[in-house]
């Protein structure tokens, strides 16, 4: 039988750490042009601590979904690297199975990720026997697993996957990936193409899971009012870069990058009687393929001078563990501190 | 933004003015009832929400507002009035005259809604020669004056664009500009905002809030976000199983909601504030519209059903003014006459 990996490195060591993490696509070479990239992902650095929920906010296009691939190395980073509980990933460090088998990932599309001609049971035991568990075994574990994401076992695992509801195919997604007992979980916008009764179900369900299996969650949402719900420290992302970095009380309350006041002032007011006058931002992200130079953000921001375009802003550090990349914050830091 | 509520009853002539819609569609296997008796009315200016969840109903209602269900496999009841003229009868040659005049829709996703091979310029201008018999030169200049209207930048090259060289938040500005190319009395727009960007979906919304109140356009939303429907209803009406199940202006049914479903869907929505507690959730799943239960189509998922709940299907009752609600638990009957007589 499977067992969870070990902890090697402790409580203070981060289970996963992202060091200048950079992926960028190439488009189709054309003659005369130079070759065009898609920066889809560029340097960035972040890690994860065990037992937290880190969410990862960003709009379309801001490379939230390619770094969660980078992470589960599905693909290869054009440079940086991943560590995980202090080993590298790859040839010198961790092998690829022995790391997948710690850290596993649920996608947004219920249906495309399973196998539509797999049953919910053969899906779910699929990963273990190809990690050396017997069938009977691997099935008795199928059917613990169903129960803990509140299928019964009886009614579900010999169904097939256009046979249950969206909600519950995610269900079955939550279950394939805690089978091989991993220690993180990727979760790419998990419950977006869920109606509102069942994305509450299924959140509840994987902060039970979370506390019950003892999990580390990555959770990438475009949703700030999921991600504050779920998460216990956030990431915003602008254009492969990390625009602000924070616990989410104080990222919520006292948001500090220009990106992250016009995003949690875009959420509908949930009051008639306090309706949105303005949109705090005009126009769409700009295209990944040329970015604007110096700070990718100072074509749609209000505070963007001279240096905004000349130079890309340092990350600074606003309070213990938020910091973000923007000249005008750091600029008022040193303001105060004079 | 003047809130002052829309006297839909008093007005002496709705805009729209459904009564018993009903819609099925006849599939191999089954007939499937996605609407099964709706009442709609709408005043002219007034903005109207139909929230409902996958299944609900809702976009095949604001569908067969404009009759664009498919004809061969659809079956359509009951009474539909839009701007006096009754939509139930109307021939195909008279639809094409409704549809766009009268009324037009704005879809989810502009990519798919947009023909690719044509230009911007292009597809608005044929709909405006098409209704108004107008030269092709003066509609290219009524196009470019709707891009500008619906605050596109430097609109006057954008006419030249194919829709796939637009960011997804200009081609849904350019689809408005086309819904409105001529001048229609009321405005169908289904989930406008579901496929943008969240920076993106609040320009979309203060857009469409105000082209309605500067052309005086009376609008229905579809839409499953409880917020979107806070930022541009007058008032909302939330569907469930091919039924309306409450309805009221947007202030009270945000503040006070009545019937189970909808507390149970503002319990089960995430917003400021639901950190660390637990989400209150609906069990179970929506109904087969196939299949409808007998009596309340909730009933099933209900908390406080009660044995009468599942033999026959409760009517809409009015609790206080403008507040309708179809659950005889919290409002029963003997208090209220039914209002739809």
């Amino acid at each position: 039988m499977i067992e969870r990996m070990p902890d090697r490195g402790g409580p203070q060591q981060p289970l996963l750490i992202a060091r200048g993490l950079t992926k960028h696509f190439p488009l189709s070479k054309s003659l005369m042009r130079r070759r065009e990239v898609v920066q889809a992902v560029d340097n960035i650095d972040f890690s994860v601590m065990k037992g937290e929920t880190l969410g990862i906010v960003g709009e379309s296009g801001c490379g939230k979904s390619t770094a969660s691939r980078l992470i589960m190395q599905l693909i290869e980073p054009t440079s940086g690297e991943v560590i995980f509980d202090g080993e590298s990933i790859g040839r010198s460090g961790l092998s690829l199975k022995k790391y997948r088998r710690q850290v596993q990932m649920v996608f947004q599309d219920s249906y495309s990720s399973l196998n539509p001609r797999l049953t919910i049971e053969e899906s779910i035991s699929y990963a273990p026997m190809v990690h050396g568990v017997p069938k009977s075994k691997a099935i008795s574990r199928t059917h613990e697993l169903l129960e803990a994401v509140g299928l019964a076992p009886s009614q579900y695992a010999r169904r097939y996957p256009h046979e249950l509801s969206g909600g519950q195919r995610q269900r079955i997604n939550i279950a394939r990936a805690l089978a091989l007992h991993p220690r993180l979980i990727v979760l790419d916008e998990p419950v977006s193409a869920l109606d509102k009764s069942v994305e509450a179900q299924v959140l509840n369900l994987l902060i039970d899971l979370k506390k019950q299996f003892d999990l580390t969650y990555i959770f990438i949402s475009h949703d700030l009012n999921v991600v504050e719900h779920v998460a216990d420290r956030v990431l915003v992302m602008y254009l492969g870069k990390i625009a602000e970095i924070g616990p989410v009380d104080s990222l919520f309350s006292d948001p500090a990058h220009p990106y992250t006041q016009a995003l949690l002032d875009s959420r509908p007011s949930m009051d008639p009687s306090r309706r949105r006058t303005e949109p705090p931002l005009f126009g769409d992200p700009p295209n990944p393929i040329n970015p604007p130079s110096g700070c990718r953000f100072r074509t749609r921001c209000r505070k963007a001078w001279g240096l905004c375009a000349e130079q890309p802003p340092p990350f600074h550090q606003i309070k213990p563990n938020h910091s973000a990349s923007c000249h005008a914050v750091a600029l008022e830091a040193e303001r105060v501190s004079e | 933004m003047n809130m002052a509520s829309p006297a839909t009853a008093a007005s002496p002539t709705p805009l729209v003015r459904a009564r018993d819609l009903c819609v099925s569609f006849a599939t191999p296997r089954a007939t499937v009832n996605a609407v099964n008796g709706v009442n709609l009315d709408l005043a002219q200016g007034e903005s109207l929400c139909i929230l409902g969840e996958s299944g609900s109903g809702k976009s095949v209602t604001l569908r067969a507002l404009m009759r664009l269900n498919p004809p061969k496999r659809t079956v359509v009841t009951g009474e539909l009035n839009v701007a006096n003229q009754d939509v139930m009868q109307m021939t195909q040659a008279q639809l094409s005259q409704y549809r766009g005049p009268v009324v037009s829709m704005i879809f989810q996703e502009p990519l798919s809604a947009l023909d690719p091979v044509f230009t911007i310029g292009h597809q608005i201008a044929e709909a405006i020669v098409r209704h108004e018999g107008i030269s092709r030169k003066a509609a290219r200049a009524r196009a470019l004056s709707l891009l500008e209207l619906v605050q596109i930048p430097s609109a006057a090259r954008r006419l030249g664009a194919y829709p796939h060289e637009l960011s997804g938040g200009l081609r849904q500005r350019a689809m408005i500009a086309m819904a409105l190319s001529c001048n229609p009395r009321l405005l169908l727009a289904d989930e406008p905002t579901t496929a943008l960007d969240a920076t993106v979906q609040i320009q979309i919304l203060l857009l469409l809030r105000k082209l309605q109140r500067e052309l005086g356009m009376g609008v229905i939303f579809v839409t499953h976000d409880i917020g979107v429907a806070s930022e541009v209803a007058d008032r909302v009406a939330v569907m469930y199983g091919g039924r309306v199940v409450e309805e009221a202006p947007v202030e009270i049914l945000i503040r006070s909601p009545r019937h189970p479903y909808t507390s149970g869907l503002l319990g089960a929505t995430v917003h400021a504030g639901t950190r660390g507690t637990r989400l209150t959730t609906i069990p179970g799943a929506p109904p087969d519209l196939a299949e409808l239960p007998a009596g309340c189509a909730f009933a099933p998922r209900c908390t406080r059903a009660e044995p009468g709940c599942h033999k026959a299907v409760p009517p809409l009752l009015e609790v206080t003014a403008g507040h309708h609600v179809r659950c005889p638990v919290v409002c029963p009957a003997r208090i209220q006459a039914p209002i739809n007589v």
